[in-house]
């Protein structure tokens, strides 16, 4: 089952060893190819199970986003996957619009690969804080215990400004962000949440 | 949009005669318009209500929920990234830690996709244990949810009940791994250890006498006024919207989506079994009470069943490339003493490839997928956690409802902050 595979976009499929099929969708036809699963009569994969991202240790290796589908009306699974080149730009169009359930799981992606998904309403970071610099901790670049050492993390930790615990949106449900100060009120609105004073320099 | 902020002035000036500031009663001058501004209630992430450390930025009207903004990662470790760094027999006292209310169901999903990744056929007594494992869980689990979810809308009675049932099956879990929590209970192609002298005999005693609880559970609650009128059309989904935000486990079975991992995709030989799946119609929160309740009396069946046929022989697969030798073997034998070595410094090399395997975990699917490149060591370990993706819904469900529902609509969820941040 090589090439016979109907879905469009699709450029390779495989076998994985758990028997399921795994097709290849080229990156700018994944919205199209999902939309004609969920849609088509006979395909019907109407129930996202998963979406999550693989990258290799070999770094020449794309990067991969998977994604996890299954027809509960026909009680069959297939496994979609699209191929990053770590060396292009990290993004795919978000499937957001077609499974509410791709919400959090998406932003799980983007904050743990870094894989912008297109399209996606609310691109948040959701496990780290929105503040968090060391960057995307499921990276293979990442060190296990994070780039910065630890007391420079305990220092970010202790130094935890308390405007950082809401965005402006949040605020201003509460009408409070015409109570704060013009410049924390400037500096939320660049987006700039809870920023960390340097160090003082020793003299 | 008013500003809530009431004016305020002093009445008389700020000083007396002799030049003191005076005390005088501050006065409002407006009064602040309560009908037209939205109040924010932040809740958590230190709240026994929200179950864990979960954070929910909620904006009421009144005491209507208008929007309900979760926050999460409170408590993530990061277990995704340190697996890639373990050999997959370490991987297993992980899983213990995720949905930390159901250990014994967590090991046996790993070990099941890892055994699928190498191509391990377990053994029948194995097979027939992890069954027993999972069922165990599946019954403290939702004990655990119905003790919570009672406490949280008011019953207290219903929590001691089940509090006690839990304890007699995590004393069995004492018996078997030697823990009562973090049970790291299987090993790649087999457990890491057979049932001890009396364990059938007391696990048996429990599927006789546990029904009787559940039914005073029943009794106190199913039909009590103040317990349907918090629960019934409260958050519920319709299967469409239940499918569509990928729920599953009981959240999905309640809105009477009939889909359950162990029939559909059965896996330890669910199939051979007789139990029902069960599902609700309404999808709200009494519904995913009757469905958690009623799973109980099933998972009691399965495990009657699966004492009943429980075979003799070994419980690890006969392969000294993935199965540590007996200690007095190593001891003795050069061979067993090479192959200990080689497991315990390289550990297990699995094939070049990737597995999924899902299991009804009491929460939902618990999917496990591995990533190998032919080490010993995952390229990537993903948990499907199911109680993440069916609080993702939580917005949605709490829209509309008073800010009492929402704690009785994330009650419903069944989450575990363990598992849902990682």
């Amino acid at each position: 089952m090589t090439s016979s595979s109907p879905v469009p976009g699709a450029l390779r499929t495989e076998v994985a060893r758990d028997g399921e099929t795994i097709v290849f969708l080229a990156a700018d036809r994944l919205l199209e190819a999902m939309t004609w699963l969920k849609e088509t009569p006979g395909q019907e994969f109407d129930y996202l199970v998963d979406v999550t991202a693989v990258e290799f240790r070999d770094r020449e290796r794309p990067l991969e986003v998977v994604y996890f589908l299954r027809s509960l009306k026909r009680r069959a699974d297939i496994r979609i996957k699209v191929e990053l080149p770590a060396t292009a730009e990290l993004a795919v169009d978000s499937v957001w619009s077609l499974w509410r359930g791709a919400d959090w799981l998406e932003r799980e992606v983007f904050d743990m690969f870094g894989i912008t998904f297109r399209g996606h309403p609310d691109l948040r970071r959701i496990l780290m804080w929105e503040t968090y610099a060391e960057g995307y901790p499921l990276r293979k670049s990442f060190p296990l215990r994070g780039r910065f050492s630890r007391a420079e993390q305990v220092r970010q930790a202790l130094n935890v400004n308390p405007e950082a615990n809401y965005s402006l949106e949040e605020l201003s449900i509460a009408e409070a962000a015409g109570d704060l100060p013009d410049d924390m009120r400037e500096r939320l609105r660049r987006g700039e949440r809870g920023v960390i004073p340097e160090p003082p320099t020793a003299a | 949009m008013s500003k809530r902020t009431v004016e305020l002035e002093l009445a008389t000036p700020g000083v007396d005669a002799e030049g003191r500031p005076a005390r005088v009663p501050l006065t409002a001058t407006g009064e602040p318009k309560l009908a037209e501004e939205h109040m924010l209630v932040n809740i958590g992430p230190q709240h026994p209500a929200t179950h864990g450390v979960l954070r929910l930025v909620v904006e009421l009207d009144g005491e209507t929920v208008v929007r309900c903004i979760p926050h999460l990662g409170y408590l993530h470790s990061g277990f995704e990234k340190l697996g890639e760094y373990r050999h997959y027999n370490q991987i297993i006292p992980l899983t213990d830690r995720t949905d930390y209310l159901s250990p014994m169901s967590n090991n046996v999903g790993f070990a099941l996709a890892a055994e699928k990744l190498m191509g391990i056929e377990i053994t029948p007594r194995c097979t027939v244990l992890r069954v027993i494992a999972c069922e165990m869980s599946r019954i403290i689990s939702h004990m655990v949810w119905l003790g919570t979810t009672s406490i949280d809308l008011g019953a207290f009675t219903p929590f001691l009940w089940a509090f006690q049932e839990r304890e007699r099956i995590y004393d069995l879990q004492e018996m078997w791994t030697g823990a009562r929590l973090t049970t790291s209970l299987t090993r790649v192609g087999g457990l890491l250890a057979d049932i001890p002298d009396g364990f059938v005999d007391k696990l048996r005693h429990f599927t006789e006498t546990f029904p009787k609880t559940l039914g005073e559970i029943d009794r106190v609650l199913t039909r009590n006024a103040v317990w349907a009128g918090r629960t019934q059309g409260v958050g519920a989904l319709t299967a469409a919207e239940a499918i569509n935000y990928s729920l599953s486990g009981p959240m999905l079975r309640a809105s009477g989506v009939a889909y359950d991992v162990r029939k559909d995709k059965p896996y330890l030989g669910y199939e051979t079994y007789d139990f029902d799946v069960i599902v609700g119609e309404h999808g709200d929160v009494f519904d995913r009470y009757l469905v958690r309740l009623e799973e109980c009396h099933q998972s009691n069946r399965i495990l009657q069943q699966a004492l009943d046929r429980l075979p003799d022989g070994p419980i690890n697969v006969d392969d000294p490339r993935v199965i540590l030798p007996s200690k007095t073997r190593a001891m003795s034998d050069m061979e067993a003493m090479i192959f200990h070595f080689k497991q315990v410094m390289e550990g297990v090399k699995a094939p070049v490839g990737e597995a999924y395997v899902g299991i009804e975990n009491p929460k939902g699917e618990l999917g496990t997928y591995l990533v190998s490149d032919g080490t010993a060591k995952p390229v990537r370990w993903r948990i499907r956690p199911p109680s993440f993706i069916n609080l993702s819904a939580l917005p949605r469900m709490a829209e509309g409802h008073l800010l009492s529902d929402l704690i009785a609509i994330n009650a419903s969820v069944d989450i575990v902050m363990g598992e849902v941040d990682r």
